[in-house]
C-alpha cells in the first residue's frame, strides 16, 4: 500500500544525549514502519546540517524520536514550530513539564494519581550543608530502600536503587554526572509496568499494559537493551480492576500534562494494587526490545499503521 | 481496555536467549558504550579512540596502486589464497622485523586477519576452559576479550615504570599452580604499551621472558607499536632472543592501514602448523586482496619513510597531550609519558571513579576510556586511558582542558561525598566499538 502525504517523512534520531544510540536504533526502525506504508522518510541526526536539509527538501511531517535533552526537553521541536514543520509528539511546553521530573510528579500526583514521596536535590546543596547531614535528613524522611535518579534523562542512565545506607552516596554521584539535580524517592516495591497511550484523534487511549520482568530485578540499561534479559508479559499478570487502573493513570499522566499524540508512562504496581507514577517518555523507544512496538502489537495493529494514522493526524493539524 | 487474559509465560523478545554458550555471558549492552555513542560525534573531542590516522597515508598513491593491482593481478587478489598466507608478504613481512631484530623463515609466519586473529589463533590454539592467561594490569582490551571467550582465568601482573613485573610474574605463576591451576601463555605488549604507555627496557625483557620460559610457559609477544617509538630507535623484540619459546605477533594497522586488517604471527614449527590449520578452520584464509595491497604497497612505496611520517605525526600529538595534562591537570592526577606508540595512562586524584565521571565528561564534550576496561577483575576505576592518535593537537589541547574542568569538578563532587564505595555495576563493555577503540 501507498500513501502520499505531500513530502517526505523525517524521522529524527541521533543527537548528543546520552540515550544518542539508543535514539539512533529507534529511528531506524521507525524508518523502516513508514516506508512499509509507502512513504518516502529519511532519518536526520540534529546537528548543523539538519536545518539546511530541512529548508532544502521541506518534509511534509518530522517525527522527533530523540531521547533525552533537546530531543524530550522540547527544545527541538521549539524549532520545528518555528519552522511551521507539522511533527508528530508533544509540543515543547507539554515536553518540558514531561521531561523534568519533579514537575511532571507534582503535576500528576495533584490530579490524584500516586507519585512515591520525594525529594529534590541539587548537588550544591550537599555541598552546602554537608553532605552526610542532607543523606541522613533524606533516609530519615523516606527510609529504605531508596530510589535516586537524574531529574531529566532516561533508559535509567545515571538511576540505582539504594537499599544499604552505605549504596547511598555513590547513587547520588552516579546521578549527578547525568545532571546538577537529582531526584531521590522512596523505591515502591511491586509489579514494574509500563502504559502506552495513543490518541489518533479520539482522545488519548491506553493499549495493552506490559509488565517488565528484569532477570537482575532493576530494570537498568542493560536490561533495557539487552534481548533476552528482561521477560515481557503483555497484558501484565495484574486483575483486570488493576489493569484499567494502570491504564486509567497513564491517560489521566497523559492528560493532565498536555501531551500529544503518542506518550509511556512507567508504574509501578505496589501490593495493594495502587498503581505508582514514576515518569513519563514523550519520545517513547522503537528498538527492538523496546515496549511501545509491544503494546501496539498487543493490542492487534501494526506499528506502521498507527504511526502513519499519527502522521496524517499531525499535517491535519 | 482490551478484555485481558494473563498470558502464562512471557516473551523475552530473543527466541534464542536460552541456547547461547555460556561464554557470551557478558555481551550485553552498556551504559558505557551508550556514551561513546555520543563521542562518534565531530562536537566531542575523542581521547577514547585508537584510531590510526591514516588521512596522513600517500592517499592518491595508493588508490593509483590499488587499480593497478587489479587491473594487473585481479584474477589472483580476488581469489581464495593460502591458509598460512601469501609467500611473498611474508617475505615482505621478514623484512618489516629487521628493525626490531626479529629474524625466521618465511614459513615460520602465519598471515591474518590483523593480529587481533592471529591473538584469537593462539588461544584457540592452546586454552582450555579454566586454563589461565597471565597478563599485565592493565591490558589490552581485546586481548581480554579474546581470553574471556575461550573461557581461560586472567591473571593480571602488577607493572612499573618499565612494563610488567618479572617478580611480580614469577610470583603469580606460582600462586597459580599452588592453586592447582594451569598456566598457559603470558601475555605482554612490551613496546609502547597500551592503554599504560611505558615500554619494558632490553634486561626487562630478558627477565619477563626468563620467568615465562622458566616455567614451561609460552610467552605471547604482541607488538603493534614497536617501530612509532619517537625517538628513532627501535626496541629490540623479545622474540629476537627467544625463537622457541615465543610466539611473535605483528601487524600493518598502525604502520599502513587498519582497515586491510592484516597482521601475523611468528611461531615455532609445531605451534605455526597448528596456527595454519586454525586460521583455515576460522577464514579459510586471510584476504588475498588485502594481503596483495600491502604487499604491493611494500614493494612500491617507501614504506619506512611513510612509518617516519607517522612518528612525526604521534609525536606532535603525545607532546600537545603531555603539556596540556601538565598545565591543566588538577593535583593528585598522575599520567605516564609514552615514548612511542598511542596511549598514556592517567590516574585520577584520590577517591574519583573513572567509569562513573564518564557521563559528566561526555556532556563536556569529551570522551576516554575508563580504566576498568582494561582489567577483567574491575580494577581500573581510578584509571583512564587517554588516546592522542587520531585528534590534531590543538583539539587535543582543547578536550584536555575540558577533561581537566569535568576533574575538578569531580573532585569537589568526591569531596562532598568522600569516596563512596562504586556501585557494582553489572553492565557490559566498557570499551568503544572497533572503528572508535
Amino acid at each position: 500500500m501507498t500513501h502520499e502525504i505531500g513530502g517526505r517523512v523525517v524521522v529524527l534520531a541521533g543527537g548528543l544525549s546520552p540515550e544518542r544510540d539508543v535514539s539512533v536504533r529507534s529511528g531506524r526502525r521507525m524508518a523502516e514502519a513508514l516506508r512499509a506504508t509507502g512513504l518516502s522518510v529519511d532519518v536526520l541526526d540534529v546537528d548543523a546540517t539538519l536545518l539546511p536539509s530541512l529548508a532544502a527538501d521541506r518534509p511534509a511531517c518530522v517525527v522527533p524520536l530523540l531521547h533525552g535533552a533537546a530531543g524530550e526537553d522540547g527544545a527541538v521541536r521549539g524549532v520545528l514550530d518555528a519552522l511551521g514543520l507539522p511533527y508528530v509528539g508533544s509540543d515543547p511546553v507539554a515536553c518540558r513539564a514531561a521531561f523534568d521530573k519533579p514537575v511532571a510528579s507534582a503535576r500528576v500526583g495533584a490530579a490524584g494519581v500516586a507519585v512515591p514521596a520525594s525529594y529534590v536535590l541539587a548537588a550544591t546543596t550537599f555541598r552546602e550543608l554537608g553532605a552526610h547531614a542532607v543523606l541522613d535528613a533524606v533516609r530519615s524522611s523516606l527510609g529504605l530502600p531508596l530510589m535516586v535518579k537524574p531529574t531529566k534523562g532516561g533508559s535509567a542512565l545515571g538511576a540505582s536503587v539504594v537499599r544499604t545506607e552505605d549504596e547511598f552516596p555513590a547513587a547520588m554521584m552516579a546521578a549527578f554526572a547525568y545532571g546538577d539535580t537529582a531526584v531521590v524517592e522512596r523505591f515502591v516495591e511491586g509489579t514494574e509496568v509500563a502504559v502506552s497511550v495513543v490518541d489518533e484523534g479520539d482522545g488519548p487511549r491506553a493499549l495493552p499494559v506490559v509488565e517488565i520482568v528484569p532477570d537482575g530485578g532493576f530494570y537498568d540499561y542493560s536490561a533495557r537493551y539487552t534481548a533476552g534479559e528482561t521477560e515481557f508479559f503483555v497484558p501484565a499478570r495484574l486483575d483486570p480492576a488493576v489493569l484499567e487502573a494502570c491504564a486509567a493513570a497513564a491517560v489521566t499522566v497523559h492528560d493532565v500534562l498536555g501531551l500529544r499524540d503518542w506518550s509511556r508512562s512507567d508504574l509501578i504496581v505496589d501490593a495493594e494494587g495502587t498503581p505508582w507514577f514514576l515518569e513519563v517518555n514523550v519520545a517513547p523507544g522503537m528498538t527492538e526490545t523496546s515496549i511501545f512496538p509491544q503494546a501496539v502489537a498487543a493490542s492487534g495493529q501494526q506499528i506502521s499503521d498507527v504511526v502513519l494514522r499519527l502522521v496524517e493526524r499531525a499535517i491535519a493539524r | 481496555m482490551e478484555p485481558t487474559q494473563h498470558p502464562t509465560t512471557g516473551t523475552r523478545l530473543d527466541p534464542w536467549v536460552d541456547a547461547y554458550a555460556a561464554r557470551t555471558r557478558g555481551l550485553t549492552a552498556s551504559q558505557v558504550r551508550a556514551l561513546f555513542a555520543v563521542a562518534s560525534r565531530p562536537e566531542v573531542v575523542s581521547l577514547a579512540g585508537g584510531m590510526p590516522f591514516v588521512s596522513a597515508l600517500p592517499l592518491d598513491q595508493i588508490a593509483d596502486m590499488t587499480a593497478r593491482l587489479i587491473r594487473e593481478r585481479g584474477p589472483q587478489a580476488l581469489q581464495y589464497g593460502s591458509g598460512q598466507g601469501d609467500v611473498t608478504l611474508r617475505e615482505q613481512i621478514l623484512e618489516v622485523m629487521a628493525p626490531v631484530g626479529v629474524s625466521a623463515h618465511p614459513d615460520d609466519i602465519v598471515v591474518t586477519a590483523g593480529s587481533q586473529m592471529a591473538l584469537d589463533l593462539v588461544v584457540r590454539v592452546f586454552c582450555d576452559p579454566g586454563d589461565v592467561v597471565l597478563v599485565e594490569a592493565p591490558t589490552y582490551v581485546t586481548a581480554l576479550g579474546v581470553f574471556s571467550a575461550y573461557q581461560c582465568e586472567v591473571v593480571h601482573v602488577p607493572m612499573d615504570e618499565q612494563g610488567m613485573r618479572p617478580d611480580a610474574l614469577r610470583e603469580a605463576i606460582a600462586h597459580v599452580a599452588a592453586q592447582g591451576k594451569r598456566a598457559k601463555l603470558v601475555y605482554t605488549i612490551p613496546s609502547f604499551h597500551n592503554p599504560a604507555g611505558v615500554t619494558q627496557g632490553p634486561q626487562r625483557r630478558l627477565e619477563v621472558l626468563e620467568a615465562a620460559r622458566s616455567h614451561g610457559l609460552l610467552l605471547l609477544e604482541d607488538d603493534p607499536y614497536g617501530l612509532l617509538g619517537f625517538d628513532g630507535t627501535v626496541p629490540r623484540a623479545i622474540r629476537a632472543d627467544e625463537a622457541e619459546g615465543v610466539v611473535y605477533l605483528g601487524t600493518f594497522s598502525k604502520t599502513i592501514a587498519a582497515g586491510l586488517r592484516v597482521g601475523w604471527a611468528v611461531a615455532p614449527h609445531g605451534v605455526r602448523e597448528k596456527l595454519v590449520l586454525a586460521n583455515e578452520t576460522a577464514t579459510l584464509c586471510p584476504s588475498n586482496f588485502a594481503q596483495l595491497t600491502i604487499s604491493e604497497y611494500l614493494a612500491t612505496q617507501p614504506w619506512f619513510d611513510q612509518v617516519k611520517v607517522f612518528r612525526e605525526v604521534y609525536r606532535e600529538r603525545r607532546d600537545a597531550l603531555l603539556e596540556s595534562l601538565e598545565a591543566l591537570m588538577p593535583p593528585g592526577t598522575h599520567w605516564t609519558v609514552p615514548g612511542g606508540g598511542f596511549y598514556s595512562w592517567v590516574t585520577l586524584p584520590q577517591g574519583l571513579d573513572a567509569t562513573a565521571m564518564l557521563p559528566r565528561a561526555v556532556a563536556a564534550l569529551v570522551a576516554y576510556v575508563p580504566g576498568t576496561g582494561f582489567f577483567s577483575d574491575g580494577q581500573g576505576r581510578q584509571s583512564l586511558r587517554l588516546s592522542y592518535c587520531y585528534p590534531e593537537p590543538d583539539r587535543i589541547r582543547e578536550g584536555v582542558r575540558r577533561l581537566a574542568g569535568v576533574i575538578e569538578t569531580e573532585v569537589e563532587l568526591a569531596a562532598t561525598f568522600g569516596s563512596p564505595v562504586a556501585h557494582a555495576h553489572r553492565d557490559g563493555p566498557s570499551t568503544p566499538t572497533p572503528d572508535l577503540a
